[in-house]
């Protein structure tokens, strides 16, 4: 089994060739926070987030230039009314499936199956790739917080692409 | 950068008292940023949660993923899920071209023009 693939390394080689400055990966050294689950799985509220682009139909996509803002997107949606928007990874997949990016079919059955106790109302989505890390964590960052916090969710799952 | 972005998020969540678990596709990525709980699945990148049409797979993927909201007990530890890829071919061109190519468009992208007329009405260019 080959070694997972190191993509900072290919990331800042690209750069590298484009004459670009090499990018300032965030380094965290430290303890992150930590909030322990007061509860099973199967009696939680979870929230999900997601980047990869996605949106619903009838919102306003994405746009690539550092983005960083976010849609809501009701749990009660159509799949089939799910798109996405992004630069930085192949689409194909997504638009067939959206569950592969944004696990939407397969969390409402686990929640059928009582793995999971309920589901926000709405789920939040963004557009991952943005250069600035200073914008993600002091905009983007504490704005998804105050959303999942008004949702009430116990638990997030975050999704990246 | 999605990954490093999620990880910003999942720190800011944690901090604010809601536990998180953040899926990755991008080991080192990840192993940098050190969201509080996480689960790597190695498959390509656009697949975080599974491949397409296969309901029972992805059920299979978020479950084992999930259980690591009670199993990661030490903050910043990742767990590993057992799923491969078809082949590992994928991995000696991922990410080879970067995504650097592409036009930083600063208007909505829609995937489709009737995407476009639902959110924006019938009479912009």
């Amino acid at each position: 089994m080959a070694r997972p693939v190191e993509y900072i390394t290919r990331i800042t080689d690209n750069y590298a060739k484009l004459g670009y400055k090499p990018y300032q990966w965030v380094s965290n050294s430290d303890t992150p926070p930590w909030t322990p689950l007061r509860k099973p799985l199967s009696h939680c509220r979870l929230g999900l987030v997601a980047s990869g682009g996605i949106y619903a139909s009838g919102q306003v996509a994405f746009h690539f230039k550092d983005d960083v803002s976010f849609r809501a997107i009701p749990t009660t949606v159509r799949t089939s009314d799910l798109r996405t928007a992004h630069f930085a990874y192949d689409q194909t997949d997504a638009r067939k499936d959206p569950n592969v990016v944004f696990p939407i079919d397969t969390l409402r059955g686990l929640v059928k199956e009582g793995v999971v106790g309920s589901l926000a109302e709405n789920f939040f989505t963004f557009l991952g790739g943005v250069y600035s890390s200073r914008r993600v964590a002091e905009e983007l960052a504490p704005r998804i917080t105050e959303s999942l916090l008004v949702e009430k969710v116990d638990v997030a799952l975050l999704v990246p692409v | 950068m999605c990954h490093q972005s999620v990880g910003l998020i999942a720190r800011c969540a944690e901090a604010a008292g809601i536990a998180t678990l953040s899926m990755s596709s991008a080991l080192d990525i990840t192993k940098a940023g050190k969201p509080p709980r996480a689960a790597f699945l190695d498959y390509p990148l656009g697949h975080t949660t599974g491949k397409p049409n296969q309901p029972e797979l992805q059920r299979e993927i978020l479950v084992q993923a999930l259980e690591g909201f009670t199993s990661l007990t030490v903050p910043g530890s990742i767990k590993m899920l057992p799923f491969r890829w078809d082949d590992e071919d994928w991995k000696r061109t991922a990410m080879m071209d970067g995504d650097s190519r592409v036009t930083r468009h600063d208007t909505p992208q829609y995937q489709t023009e009737e995407d476009r007329i639902r959110a924006e009405g019938e009479n912009k260019d």
